[in-house]
């Protein structure tokens, strides 16, 4: 190896680096995140979902965070944010709701720290 | 006979911006910054009338996943699809490659060492599409034809800052090598300063960012020393997309010229575009 790209030395407050570690942790969990990518796969998880994420491997602690919605546990299980928005895209939970979870704020605490908040 | 390229342009490329496009809001007060900001950028496209975009970009899970994610990807046929990223695929026209100019560019990156994957099938998501839509007009169909390169800046490792602009090298080797007199204009994409996991969800850094947009003008040679740790720390983990950006400007020579500068931070992302003109 030469050049270090990442210091485990200096871990940054509030923050995951998207690693080995992740995404070996988050795998089944992500993988089922991209089946939504499919139609019909949205509609067979909207119609039975514990069914549908036991069917595609995801673990029981994984399906109840997904059950109860908890965004920010499933990005601190594993989760990739790009794979886990499509959760949302099927929920109605959006990035900002999805960040302010992570953040512990509602969304409207959070839509007040920023400049612009038309712009989403 | 050869292809040139004509210029390099920098865009961020975050979805919302093809979310409120979709929806027609582009006159909005918050968004108006934004959206007006590349109507130069896209007069200056409309005269130069390019004939291939070279768009440098990430899949965030449009058609790549973990199984097998490549660090860089090549498109080589002559349309791509549009993906399903979960809302279902966008209403956009499918953009038309070149199959013929592609695949020259994969030979000559590959003997160039730059062991990229050559796709023959690839579906274009928001990292490719939004900076598409601001700098292209697309009823009914995109007046240019593109080669997209995805590159991995989502599962570390990544690849460095400076094997990025090592790629823009060998891209324009790899352009005026080319049998043809295309020319093209390449497109850098991601970024700037953003963040969207964990408790620093929504970390920008504007100081950072225009840093970033000084230096890429004048003297890039210093970004491609930044390791992933440093553009994490000052501009937030997802902000390393910037590497993309360097991978245009890698293209473009030093004597190209600036005609172009926007800055906009409304929400969760700085929101860059930059563009550069190759003397002719």
């Amino acid at each position: 190896m030469t050049e270090r790209q990442i210091d485990r030395s200096r871990p940054i407050p509030g923050t995951t680096v998207f690693d080995a570690a992740e995404t070996r942790r988050g795998y089944a969990l992500n993988r089922f995140c991209m089946s939504l990518t499919e139609p019909g796969n949205r509609e067979a998880f909207k119609a039975d979902e514990d069914g549908y994420m036991k069917r595609h491997g995801v673990a029981e602690a994984h399906r109840r965070m997904v059950i109860a919605r908890d965004f920010g546990g499933l990005m601190n299980a594993g989760g990739n944010i790009y794979m886990v928005m499509k959760i949302g895209a099927v929920t109605g939970h959006g990035l900002y709701t999805i960040g302010a979870m992570q953040r512990g704020e509602t969304l409207e605490q959070f839509l007040e720290t920023r400049q612009a908040k038309g712009a989403r | 006979m050869a292809g040139r390229i004509i210029g390099g342009i920098g865009s961020s490329h975050v979805p919302s911006i093809g979310v409120a496009y979709d929806q027609g809001r582009t006159q909005e007060p918050d968004w108006k910054p934004l959206f007006d900001a590349y109507g130069p950028v896209r007069d200056w496209l409309a005269a130069q009338k390019p004939d291939i975009a070279i768009v440098i970009y990430n899949d965030h899970g449009g058609d790549f996943f973990f199984d097998k994610y490549p660090t860089f990807a090549v498109g080589a046929a002559d349309r791509y699809g549009i993906a399903d990223e979960g809302w279902g695929p966008r209403p956009l026209p499918e953009p038309e490659g070149d199959a013929a100019f592609s695949w020259h560019l994969c030979e000559s990156l590959v003997y160039d060492e730059f062991d990229i994957a050559v796709c023959q099938e690839m579906k274009v998501e928001h990292g490719f599409l939004v900076p598409m839509h601001l700098c292209f007009p697309h009823d009914p169909a995109w007046p240019v034809k593109v080669v997209p390169v995805a590159v991995n800046v989502i599962q570390h490792p990544l690849p460095t800052a400076r094997r990025c602009w090592k790629l823009g090298q060998a891209i324009r080797r790899a352009v005026e090598s080319f049998p043809g007199d295309s020319r093209v204009v390449i497109l850098g994409t991601g970024g700037m300063s953003h963040q969207l996991n964990g408790a620093r969800f929504g970390h920008i850094n504007p100081d950072w960012d225009n840093d970033f947009l000084d230096r890429l003008e004048s003297d890039p040679d210093s970004l491609t020393d930044l390791t992933h740790q440093q553009i994490m720390e000052e501009a937030g983990a997802e902000a390393v997309e910037l590497i993309m950006w360097l991978t245009m400007r890698g293209a473009v020579s030093k004597r190209a010229t600036r005609i172009h500068r926007n800055y906009y931070a409304p929400m969760t992302t700085g929101m860059g575009l930059i563009a550069f003109e190759e003397p002719a």
